[in-house]
Formats: structure tokens, sequence, C-alpha cells
């Protein structure tokens, strides 16, 4: 009983410790005053200001964005038009298309990101951020489609239909009511491609072209010249935000379903 | 009987390889309230589906006030939608619900406060207007349902098992609602449901289905007290059907013993099948009556006995208000006009019973 008690809490307590300590240590030696690794000698801000301050790095900022950003919107639109034509086929087809859709998922990265490069290069196109923005768009749909699928099966045809039965046109049907009702699934798929497209090195690293350089990469590129506890601050500040992105759209998620649930339990 | 308003020409619809609905055609007229009546799988939501525009019949005409709407999609069609599951907006209020429909007809905002007032009236939900819809009950998000559908002065509103989620007595209760509402707008009703009780309370005239294909037609009485064949007689409430021979008009041989009925027409020594009404069978002393047997069963139902009664090899569902104890000896005897006499159906199954005996 309490002997249990305990024992489960000393066992969580072990593997959140296990889960996180790497990058505990990581976010402390961000801030440390000096350049050692395994020294802390005294609380300073200098190496994000260095960060702030490095070209290279805001260069690769800027481009992280810009990808992700693009390849967020792009794949967010195909994913969720996917999503809606499913339903529309047969289950046979069905089941084709979302195997097609499942397999980029399982695919190793470095298979990804290899065949993609030999692609581009086989029909001439020149690697550059443009290359880049295409491979993320491509891995990142089906995380897309694993957000929006299950808010377009919980709607099922019966709104779209009640809209068109009370004189709507599809397009005011899909708009007016059909798109309100997966927004909160069209949003976390959104983040979680645009988490998806920050984190990714693999895919990223054989697609860029010359010059091109997003964090991950530059990070990597820095780690093979000696690295700077520059680069720990800003993985530091990736963390975090990724881990906002990750949060805000599990509780975007969830919380048309709590909301739903809580104004049952009031009525 | 007032004008025709929908005709259907010979629909038939396939899912792949399975045939739901097979050559049918059926005539309804203005302000008429019909039911399609049918087990799950008889093909009766897909009709309904058909005539408001969500299906394409794979052959065959829906003609809508003597025009063609075969083609039509939904949202150009003059008549509206109950769902089984409401289908109400959840990202809109009830008012803004029930204004859907006049706002994409673009009506003047004074007409359409108006109107959600006398719709909402109408239903009794007056003070939901602002509400939310998961706020409100399964019973309220129907009366909504209606409420958004009806605004739109449809000539024709389809409602698809719209009572099947609410608990018995709401449903008593929207059973009269809407016969109420059907008889204060005079708008023709379409209804589908599997609850033959509401079939026979509700309508003017119900269309019993089952396979595809329309089994009978006509007002609740005619379809509870003549039943065209086993089937809906067996559907549509408790029934004995029992083999027999009608000897020669008005004259019907039930296990071997001779029953005055009123049917005639059927020749004679003719194989057919009796439907007798478990309310029917009067339960005398014995002797009394026309034949003798046993009582085998008894549940009380609240309104009368059920009982099991087994007389002349056949165990005959019986109620009645007077309860007789399980090995009580009774005797059988039925009113001639409470017999009704069916054709055999000339499937194959009956040629086998019938050279095995």
């Amino acid at each position: 009983m309490k002997k249990h008690s305990v024992l489960k809490k000393v066992y969580m307590a072990v593997i959140i410790l296990f889960l996180y300590a790497p990058i505990l240590t990581l976010m402390v030696l961000s801030f440390n005053e000096g350049r050692t690794m395994g020294k802390w000698t005294g609380f300073s801000l200098h190496w994000y200001e260095d960060m702030f301050a490095d070209e290279d790095i805001m260069d690769a900022l800027k481009n992280t964005v810009i990808i992700a950003l693009v390849s967020a919107v792009v794949s967010t639109v195909i994913g969720t038009l996917f999503c809606l034509a499913l339903p529309r086929l047969n289950s046979k087809m069905r089941s084709v298309f979302l195997a097609l859709n499942n397999i980029p998922l399982l695919n190793a990265d470095i298979v990804t990101g290899l065949s993609l490069m030999l692609m581009f290069v086989a029909f001439g196109i020149t690697l550059s951020m443009g290359t880049v923005i295409l491979a993320h768009i491509t891995f990142c749909i089906p995380y897309v489609v694993l957000s929006v699928r299950p808010k377009v099966r919980q709607l099922g045809m019966t709104h779209y239909e009640a809209a068109l039965d009370l004189g709507a046109t599809p397009w005011v049907a899909f708009f007016k009511v059909v798109l309100p009702e997966l927004r909160s699934g069209i949003f976390s798929g959104f983040l979680m491609a645009f988490t998806m497209s920050v984190d990714d090195f693999i895919v990223t690293h054989f697609t860029r072209g010359a010059g091109i350089n997003t964090l991950s990469t530059m990070i990597y590129g820095q780690v093979r010249i000696g690295i700077r506890p520059t680069v720990y601050a800003l993985s530091t500040i990736v963390f975090v935000v990724v881990f906002i992105l990750l949060i805000a759209s599990n509780v975007i998620s969830g919380k048309s379903a709590t909301v739903k649930a809580r104004r049952k339990a009031e009525s | 009987m007032s004008s025709t308003l929908v005709e259907l020409e010979h629909i038939s619809k396939s899912y792949g390889s399975k045939l739901i609905i097979d050559d049918l055609s059926l005539t309804i007229h203005e302000n008429e309230f019909v039911t399609l009546l049918g087990p799950s799988g008889c093909g009766k939501t897909t009709t309904l589906r058909i005539i408001g525009g969500f299906e394409m019949p794979d052959s065959g005409r829906v003609l809508f006030e003597g025009r063609d709407i075969t083609n039509t999609p939904p949202n150009h069609r003059n008549l509206n939608t109950v769902f089984q599951k409401y289908a109400l907006f959840p990202n809109m209020t009830i008012a803004e619900n029930i204004a859907f429909g006049l706002r994409i007809s673009k009506k003047s905002k004074q007409y359409i406060d108006d109107k959600i007032k006398y719709a909402l009236k109408l239903v009794n939900m007056e003070d939901f207007a602002d509400r939310s819809v998961d706020s409100i009950s399964g019973g309220q998000q129907q009366r909504v349902a209606i409420a958004r559908a009806i605004v739109n002065e449809p000539k024709l509103l389809l409602l698809d098992e719209p009572l099947g989620a609410l608990d018995l007595k709401l449903r008593q209760e929207m059973q009269y609602e809407l016969i109420r509402l059907k008889n204060e707008l005079g708008i023709t009703f379409i209804y589908v449901t599997h609850d033959q009780e509401e079939a026979l309370t509700m309508s003017d005239t119900v269309v019993v289905m089952n396979q595809g294909y329309i089994q009978q037609m006509g007002t609740p009485e005619s379809i509870y007290n003549e039943p065209e064949n086993a089937f809906v007689a067996a559907f549509i409430g408790d029934s004995n059907i029992i083999p027999g021979f009608m000897v020669q008009d008005k004259l019907v041989d039930i296990l071997g013993v001779r029953f005055d009925c009123v049917d005639s027409g059927f020749g004679t020594n003719t194989p057919v099948d009796v439907v007798i009404r478990p309310e029917d069978v009067i339960l005398g002393k014995p002797g009394e009556g026309r034949m003798d047997g046993r009582v085998t069963h008894i549940i009380f139902k609240g309104v009368h006995y059920e009982m099991e009664v087994m007389a002349g090899g056949f165990e005959w569902l019986v109620q009645s208000t007077v309860g007789h104890p399980v090995g009580e000896e009774v005797s059988i005897s039925v009113d001639p006009f409470n017999i009704q006499i069916m054709n055999k159906p000339a499937s194959e199954d009956e040629e086998a019973i019938k050279l095995d005996e």
C-alpha cells in the first residue's frame, strides 16, 4: 500500500530523470560563464548575446522559419484535402491510400533524404531552399493527415448534407459548416508539421543547396569544427519552442473535446 | 385525394452487388403523412435519401410537382430533411442554426428574426435561442432540427427516424407534436421508421417495405387489419400466422377445424395463410368454442395478459384482460370478421413443405 505508492513515485521520478536529464544538462550549460563543458564557472547570459549577434545563426534561424512555415501551410492544405477525399473512396482504395500515407512515416529519414536528393538531381532540379521545402512538404503531409482525419471521421457527412439540404451550395456548406468543425484538427496538424520541419536534420541535409543552412544543419556543422556554447543556447531555445508548440497542439486538439464534455456535464 | 406531390417511377439502387431498392414506384399526395416502415436494410432510408437528393438512383425518375428532379442537387430541391442524428451545427447557436437556410436564401433581417421566434414557439423552445447546441438535451435538439427545417417553408419534409434516439416517454410526446405540426403547417411529411407503433400512430398512409420492395401500402387500419402477406402480418404487431386452406368462399379450415370467415375469391380447397391477431382470440370454457386447448404460458403486460395456448397442435398467442393460469383447459373461438386470409407466398420453401405433407 504505502510502500507501493512510494515505489511508484520513485520509479516515475527515475524515468523522468533519465528522459530529461540530458536536456537539463544542456540548458544549464547554456547559462555557464566559461566555455568548458564540464565545469560550472558562474551564471551568464553572454552565450545568448553572442548567439543573437552571430549572423550565421540568425540566417539559419530565418531559413528554418521560412521553410517550416511554407511547408507546414502547404502540407496542411494538401493533407486536409486528402482527409476530405478519403470518405468518398471505396474501402479498398481508402486502405491503399492510407497505407501510402503511412509509408513515409515509417521510412528511415536517411532513405527519404537520399532518394529525394537523387530524384532532384536526376530531374535536373538544382538543390536550393525550394527543394528543402518540397522535401519537407513530403514528410509533413502524413502528420497532418494523422491529426485531421479523426476529426473528419467524427464529423461524418450529415452536417454537410444538412447544410446542402438547407439550400447551401457545396462551397458554402464546406466553409460555414465543415471547416469550423475541423479547425482544431487542422491547426494541430499545422503545428505538428511545423515542428517536424524545424526538427528535421537528415532530409534537409541531403536536399539543401550550397550555402543554405537551417538551425539543425548549422549546429551539426559547428559540432564538427568544435562546439561553442552558443549552440547550447540555440538548442535550448529550439527545445523550448518545440516544447511549447507541442503542448499548444495537444491543448488545442484536446480543448474542443473537453469543452464539449464540460458543457454536457453542466446541462 | 388532393393533388400529387412526389412520384417515384421505377427506382432501382444498388451498392456494389447488393440491390437495395428494386423497381420501386410510389406516389405521394399533397398534405399527406406517409411513413416508410420496414426492418433495417429494407431500403426505406435509401428511398428517403433519393427523394432528398443525397443519393442518385441507378435507374428510374423522381418527380416533384410533375417536374423531373432526379438530377437536381439537394440545395435546389424545395424540401427539407430532419436527420436521424439531428445534424445541428455545433459552431452556431440555436437561433443561428434555425436562421441558416433563411440567410442562404437572403431573407431580410426582420423576416429572419420573426421566423426564428415563430419556429421556436412552434416547437416550444422560445427561451433557447441563444443557447449552444451542446447545452441542450437530445429531445430539445430534435425540436431544433425540426424548427430549422420548417422555417424554410418546404412543400415536403423528410424525416429519417427522427425519434429513434429518444426515450419512450419523449418519443410518444414527440409523435403528438409531429402530428400537430403537420396539421398546423399543412406540409407533406415522409417519415422513415422501423417502429410499427410510430407508423400506425402518426401516418395517413403506411408503406411497408422489405428487401427493396413495397410489401403493402395503405391506411394504418388496413395495414393492421388486412395484412396482404405473412411479412406484413408478422412485422406489424403480434399475430398468429397459421397454415390452413380455403374450403370454399367464407369457410376456412384451420388445423382441421372449420371456421367461418368473411373472405372470398380464393377458390376451393386452396392452401392459404390465416392471420389472427392475439387480441382477437376469444378464450372460453372447454367445449364452448371452436377448439379446446391448454394454457402453457402467461405473462402480465400491464394493459393485458399475454398467454400461449396449445390447441390443435399450434401454439396460439392470445392477449386478454382476463388471465388464465398455466395448465387450465380453455376453448378458442374467433369472430369471423377477425380472420384474415392471405395467399401463400409462391416460394420454393413452401412447395417443399407441401410435398412433405
